[in-house]
């Protein structure tokens, strides 16, 4: 037999003004399983929680209903002193009177019947209230950071920094990601390698960190505080420990003449390389696309002027499995593929780049030592048009949607270099808009339009020509001046809209974690949690969660760590126990509810069952994880057999308030 | 067809590839078919079926069946096909135990139809030319054959078959059917005509359960409606509510995986049109989330189990035409 | 409700608010003070992807002329995908309801945030004169739960 305590809060007249809490009380005094239903002025003060706590004791309550203001103010209050007395906390239900009664409405004669009502509802919800208790889950103390760019590296540092070991995987040979390849960076136009370098190799000198390069995940199991993760370490035929990054096998390999990657194809690498000088971890890979060795068996030459003996190729590629208790993603971003545009001739026109292949041209590690050289003719440009917006902000299949952010700055950026180094050079920006919302981008931007003479015009350029003669015509209308253009330009640079990595898809599949219809990552909430994705203990740094430049990406990269870091150092997580929970006895194994969970919360498994003929069957039933399932009930409603159902907000509990509201 | 499927399911069977099979047996009357299963050459010789009558969908007996030890024998006409895809997505059937040979479907016959046309004592029925020659205990009478056609077999969707391991006869199209006339009919009525069709029609349920029973959509451990947990489960219409309640909620439940095999209508013993409650929800799905069939394979998602972003709002509903 | 000669009639609407954005979107209206009528009962739920269809078949049921559903607005879910599921099941659910001559408007979704507590009083204040109009609820209620 039930026995519950109603407490009626005047909340000074707050309540008390329009609701009659006396006879609030006494009415509610009357519903079945109430044995003692008080008012008092402030329930929430000390001498009101006394009370409800003595009460508790004195009557040997089975649930208590409190009658005051929001829960969402007060249901912590009243759980905690319930737990004090001795009930379990999950036995209090608070009915709503102060903002959704007393506050609304003028008439105490029907705010006083719509509080007993509220009331009523809570007492028959509270007789369905079932006594929860929290659990547990363990956390392991290491993080996994999946992306060894910028943001990884930073995410990997502050949480390094904070004592937890982490591990970075990067799918290429090296860490460093888009960045490296960077020549100068906005606003400040210092050398991007000379501020990433340090930290790359402050990473690799931590002893908190391992760097699994040239490795990709490949499972991903368990939940937040306890993922198992498969870490696939690629065969480079090389043994990372022997090798001393000399770089005599990179010179002797006889196969020369493979596109180097690094410096966007436009020089060569050899077969058996390191992707640039300052790679780390600093050990050669062998291509296996390439390499003679591999692909015909004959050649040999690295192995044979190898001091110490660290080609191996007979290498394969090797399954490490780690547990981790946080999980960042940090996988990054490239530019879009250019196929699609014709119109800009980039597959036709050697001299047609994007801004990437622009960062390359001009650095002093790319491919012509620095000097801004024509990739057709190696001449000198002295007419340059930058095309803005190359595939952002597009309504067509062909481009995104969104607007990439960076290009603004970036061609700002190469306006002002060009200029500066080539004052001879004559520079043509077409935008549709300039954004540069950012800390000192505004001035960036006008300095070099007013200090560096660069040709802004707002327009569209609608078709680049190459001509025999080696000059490239772009026809392009100027919006303002509303005239067509023809520029004879010696290169054209294109700013190619950024997308998520591709690699980031199939993650997002195994991390059960949320992704937009772009393939960036989606955080728990837009505003209020942005670095943490909807799945506990998956959190994002850097431009897999949408375009970002460096600064943000280093804000956010630290952000991550700091969440990866709140959740390492807990020995255990405390879990919501309002979670689902499935009866199995009539679960059809059906996976309606698995398809609706957003946290992946929901597997299957085959569980034997004795039936009540005496059989024994296998059958395939769902399985909440609760330290992973956050509580929504979206499963709930899937599951056609009403097998799946939610502590603290179970079906007949709410069929009980329905049916006490429309009584 | 008859021959030949019961000259396949022997040579199955003696093959050692199928330990049982599951077709039709005639029951009291001649267009009494019912699901049966046989386990010997002998027994599919003297009581195996498959006529113009046999129009039960066997693919719900699988549920079961499937789960037995050895494989059995399932003969789905195209319609069924769907179902049987739907239960594998479902997980509740196990495809490796069955094997499936994919026949020729309807049009099949509806002896109500024929009776309505004050025909009765059936002994016997051939389909000439279109034309239905009954043999009666009266004598012989004659019918046009697509008068005596099942409803669902009149709007039949799709003679082509999902899934089979073999095929007798020859493989059909899918076909562009009419099946959502009727409720298109409905829905231009105002809401006061769709009430009074319906409670009229509703209130003909005398909740003996079979559209439950025989859909192969409703295959739950525990029906809702048998759950005494549940807050819904009743078991006579003892108010209009309650029918409409447990109308509602079945199609609803169903919603996004029934497959439109007309399973429920044609049991339906006060012949209320059930069907359309389903076409409704897979008519509004096509319309407002695009083009679903549900069975048409083992891996999509079902429309309630997926979302858009930029899917249309609940209000649509109300946005809609006048009352 | 009951009808009472000298009294209008008094519709009984249930509404169910997801804990996160309607729900304080609830509280919001009543910390500023904006009236809504009593009519209105809240039942509060995780999100409104919890409501499921027979909460609102057993409403109507018990006696109520009007049910709504509010959650946050898509794309801002606490859960971030359920108001999506609800989104598609109401549609189904409320155009079968539509379709079997039951009003229309006695049943609504709106999105309402935590800062919207101006929209939830005057999305309430709204549905209520809607169902008003509509008169007592008698295609969809059971016989036997009707007040004497």
């Amino acid at each position: 037999m039930q026995r519950i305590g109603v407490f009626v809060c005047h909340c000074g007249t707050n309540i008390a003004a329009t609701v009659d809490v006396k006879a609030v009380a006494e009415a509610l005094g009357h519903e079945p399983g109430v044995i003692v239903s008080q008012d008092y002025q402030y329930m929430c003060s000390e001498s009101g929680q006394n009370l409800v706590k003595n009460a508790i004791k004195e009557h040997n309550l089975t649930g208590v209903v409190v009658c005051s203001c929001s829960p969402r103010m007060h249901e912590n209050t009243f759980r905690k002193a319930a737990a004090s007395a001795g009930l379990n906390p999950y036995l209090v239900e608070i009915a709503n009177i102060r903002e959704q009664c007393s506050w609304i409405h003028k008439d105490i004669a029907s705010a006083t019947e719509k509080a007993i009502i509220l009331g009523k509802a809570a007492v028959a919800k509270v007789h369905l209230n079932a006594p929860l208790t929290a659990g547990e889950s363990p956390v392991v103390k290491r993080a996994l950071v999946i992306g060894g760019g910028i943001a990884g590296i930073q995410t990997a540092l502050d949480i390094a920094e904070a004592g937890f070991d982490v591990d970075i995987v990067e799918k290429q040979p090296t860490i460093g990601g888009k960045m490296a390849q960077i020549d100068k960076t906005f606003p400040t136009l210092d050398c991007a390698a000379c501020i990433l370098t340090p930290k790359m190799v402050e990473a690799s000198q931590n002893e908190h960190i391992t760097i699994h390069s040239y490795s990709e995940v490949s499972d991903v199991k368990g939940f937040v505080g306890n993922f198992t993760v498969t870490i696939k370490k690629k065969a480079r035929f090389v043994d990372e420990t022997k090798c001393t990054g000399c770089g005599l096998c990179t010179e002797k390999c006889p196969m020369n003449k493979v596109p180097n990657e690094f410096n966007m194809g436009f020089d060569n690498r050899s077969a058996v390389y390191i992707p640039f000088a300052q790679a780390v971890p600093k050990v050669a890979t062998i291509d296996p696309n390439y390499c003679m060795m591999l692909k015909t068996g004959k050649c040999g030459v690295c192995s044979k002027v190898c001091s110490v003996g660290a080609i191996d190729y007979k290498q394969e590629d090797k399954l490490i499995e780690q547990k981790y208790g946080a999980i960042v993603v940090a996988t990054g971003f490239n530019p879009i593929n250019l196929d699609k545009y014709d119109e800009f001739a980039y597959n036709q026109c050697p001299d047609v780049v994007t801004s990437l292949e622009l960062e390359r041209l001009m650095n002093a590690a790319g491919p012509n030592g620095g000097t801004l050289l024509r990739p057709s003719d190696k001449t000198h440009p002295h007419k340059i048009v930058f095309v803005q917006c190359v595939g952002s902000r597009c309504d067509d299949s062909k481009g995104k949607p969104y607007c990439s952010k960076i290009c603004c700055m970036y061609t700002a950026k190469h306006a002002m270099l060009i200029r500066e180094k080539y004052p001879d050079t004559e520079v043509y920006v077409f935008y549709i808009d300039v954004r540069t919302p950012g800390k000192n981008f505004d001035e960036f931007y006008r300095r070099a339009v007013e200090q560096y003479n660069v040709h802004y015009i707002k327009g569209m350029v609608g078709k680049v020509t190459p001509r025999s003669d080696g000059k490239i015509d772009v026809q392009a209308s100027d919006l303002l001046a509303n005239e067509q253009l023809h520029i004879d330009a010696d290169m054209v640079v294109l700013a190619a809209a950024i997308e998520p990595d591709k690699t980031a898809r199939p993650l997002a599949t195994m991390l059960t974690t949320q992704m937009d219809t772009n393939d960036f990552f989606t955080e728990a909430h837009p505003k209020l949690r942005p670095v943490e994705s909807a799945t506990a203990g998956i959190f994002l740094s850097g431009a897999c969660q949408g375009p970002k430049d460096i600064p943000e990406t280093v804000a956010q990269a630290s952000a991550a760590a700091a969440k990866a870091i709140g959740l390492l150092v807990k020995n255990s997580i405390t879990c919501n126990p309002c979670v689902a929970h499935s009866d199995e006895l009539m679960c059809n194994g059906c996976s309606s509810c698995e398809k609706v969970c957003p946290y992946g919360a929901i597997t299957y498994i085959d569980k034997e069952f004795k039936m009540p003929d005496r059989t024994v069957a296998i059958r395939r039933v769902a399985s909440v994880n609760p330290a992973v399932c956050q509580g929504c009930g979206a499963c709930t409603v899937a599951c056609p057999s009403g097998a799946m159902d939610l502590n603290g907000f179970s079906n007949s509990q709410i069929i009980a308030e329905v049916d006490a509201i429309c009584k | 067809m008859q021959e030949a499927m019961i000259n396949k399911a022997k040579q199955l069977l003696a093959d050692g590839i199928v330990d049982r099979v599951i077709g039709w047996k005639r029951g009291e009357f001649v267009y009494d078919i019912t699901p049966a299963i046989f386990e010997t050459a002998e027994e599919l010789e003297k009581d195996f079926v498959y006529d113009d009558f046999t129009a039960a969908n066997v693919s719900k007996y699988l549920v079961k069946e499937s789960k037995k030890e050895g494989k059995i024998l399932a003969f789905l006409k195209p319609c069924d096909t769907y179902s049987f895809n739907q239960l594998i997505k479902e997980h509740r059937v196990v495809r490796e135990n069955v094997y499936i040979v994919g026949i020729p479907g309807g049009p099949k016959l509806d002896a109500e139809k024929i009776k309505e046309k004050g025909i009765t004592g059936i002994l016997s029925v051939k389909n000439e030319n279109y034309t239905l020659k009954i043999e009666t205990v009266y004598g012989e009478e004659t019918m046009p054959f697509y008068e005596a056609v099942l409803d669902k077999c009149a709007s039949c969707k799709s003679k082509k078959h999902m899934i089979y391991d073999e095929l007798l006869g020859e493989e059909g199209d899918v076909l562009d059917s009419n099946r959502f006339d009727m409720v298109e009919k409905l829905e231009n009525m105002t809401a006061q005509e769709r009430y009074d069709f319906w409670r009229e029609q509703l209130s003909k349920c005398i909740r003996c359960n079979a559209c439950r029973n025989v859909c192969p959509a409703c295959t739950c451990e525990k029906c809702v409606f048998d759950n005494p947990d549940s807050g819904i489960e009743n078991k006579a219409p003892a108010d209009s509510f309650e029918e409409n309640m447990f109308h509602i909620i079945r199609a609803f439940h169903v919603a996004g995986r029934c497959t439109d095999c007309g399973e429920c209508s044609r049991v339906c013993p006060q012949n209320i049109p059930l069907h359309l409650l389903n076409r409704k929800f897979i008519k509004d799905i096509n319309t407002f989330y695009g083009e679903y069939q549900a069975g048409e394979d083992t891996t999509s998602r079902a429309p309630l189990n997926e979302y858009k972003q930029s899917d249309c709002e609940a209000n649509i509903v109300h946005e809609r035409g006048a009352e | 409700m009951q009808v009472n000669e000298n009294k209008e009639f008094q519709p009984l609407i249930v509404a169910f608010c997801c804990n996160w954005c309607s729900y304080a979107g609830a509280d919001l209206a009543g910390t500023n003070r904006l009236n809504y009528p009593d009519n209105i009962k809240i039942i509060r739920v995780p999100c409104s992807c919890r409501v499921n269809p027979m909460f609102i078949l057993r409403a109507f049921q018990r006696g109520a002329d009007g049910v709504i559903l509010c959650g946050c607005h898509p794309g801002d879910c606490h859960y971030t995908s359920g108001n999506y599921f609800t989104r598609r099941r109401m549609t189904l659910l409320f155009s079968m309801l539509d379709f079997l001559g039951i009003e229309r408007d006695r049943t609504r979704v709106e999105w309402v945030s935590a800062a919207e507590g101006a929209k939830f009083a005057a999305t309430m204040n709204e549905f209520t004169e809607a169902v008003k109009k509509l008169g007592p609820n008698r295609r969809l209620e059971d016989l036997r739960c009707r007040k004497q």
